[in-house]
């Protein structure tokens, strides 16, 4: 079956406290390798059979209105096999 | 006069805020979060908490109740809104209001008294004050860092539409040191910390809050 996923990221400007403290947090676990990190959210939305063209445009439009705030997130959907 | 005060599931201060507007010299009204009725009501407060258990993002679910829909339909219209804590989070989420309240600056939920100064003295909400004057009130929130984009700011700052400022240090890392803003026409109004836990010095730290309750009532009477 057919996953449709909506990534969810706070925009690059706004300032993600979250992310800030997990990259902190790493090397404290001897994890150097990272430079930033920033956290997000997923969505996985199943739907009877293959995502329809029409589906994936209401899927579009749901992140937009409930699953993104625009103001200070941008979104991502995609088709996962 | 009667305002109205909205309870969502898990919203906490709807008590409190009821008392407050009692306080001011108002009638206070239940409004329920399922009901689109707004019992003829002259003003409504969102009250603070965590409405739907601020899942997905603080206010994005209440944002889609049916008493918001004719809320937002009064609001457009002129009536004076409140939105207080997750109330202001309601706001920016119908888009009543600009920009976005994000995650403290430092994670840590806040729960502390704070000094913020009233600068805009002209909504419905705030004319009890005088420009300038500083008040102690409760601030306690995890989200509470408010967001926008420059331009945005810009004309927050220049039009007047910054109600209240923090005093001293930023406490959650708001832009501008942002504590409540207004819409253009000024009769919506969010507001990070809680006028109404400060209404007499029995229960609250100072009775400062009680101006917003007394300016609700002036400004209907007028």
């Amino acid at each position: 079956m057919a996953k449709i996923v909506v990534d969810v990221m706070l925009k690059p400007e706004i300032l993600d406290p979250q992310g800030n403290a997990v990259a902190s947090a790493l090397p404290r676990l001897g994890f150097t390798f990272a430079t930033s990190v920033r956290q997000g959210k997923r969505f996985e939305i199943e739907v009877a059979g293959e995502p329809t063209p029409a589906q994936l445009a209401e899927v579009e439009k749901a992140a937009e209105v409930l699953l993104s705030n625009p103001v200070i997130e941008n979104y991502v959907v995609r088709v996962e096999k | 006069m009667r305002v109205g005060v909205v309870t969502f599931p898990g919203t906490l201060d709807d008590r409190d805020a009821a008392r407050a507007v009692r306080a001011g010299g108002s009638v206070a009204i239940e409004l329920w979060h399922g009901d689109a009725d707004l019992k003829n009501v002259d003003a409504v407060i969102l009250p603070g908490g965590f409405s739907y258990g601020d899942y997905l993002r603080c206010g994005a679910i209440s944002r889609f109740a049916p008493v918001m829909t004719s809320i937002i339909e009064q609001a457009n219209k002129g009536m004076p809104l409140l939105g207080i804590c997750n109330g202001f989070q309601v706001l920016c989420e119908s888009h009543l209001l600009p920009g976005a309240l994000t995650r403290n600056s430092d994670l840590h939920f806040l729960c502390k008294d704070q000094v913020i100064s009233i600068e805009n003295t002209n909504t419905p909400w705030t004319s009890s004050f005088s420009k300038g004057q500083e008040i102690l009130i409760p601030l306690k929130n995890g989200e509470g860092s408010f967001q926008c984009d420059d331009a945005t700011l810009a004309s927050l700052e220049g039009e007047g539409r910054i109600i209240a400022r923090y005093v001293g240090e930023n406490p959650n890392g708001s832009r501008n040191l942002i504590a409540g803003i207004t819409n253009t026409r000024g009769n919506v109004v969010g507001l990070m910390p809680h006028p109404e836990h400060a209404i007499d010095t029995l229960t609250g730290p100072s009775a400062d809050g009680l101006g917003f309750f007394t300016s609700i009532l002036n400004a209907m009477v007028k």
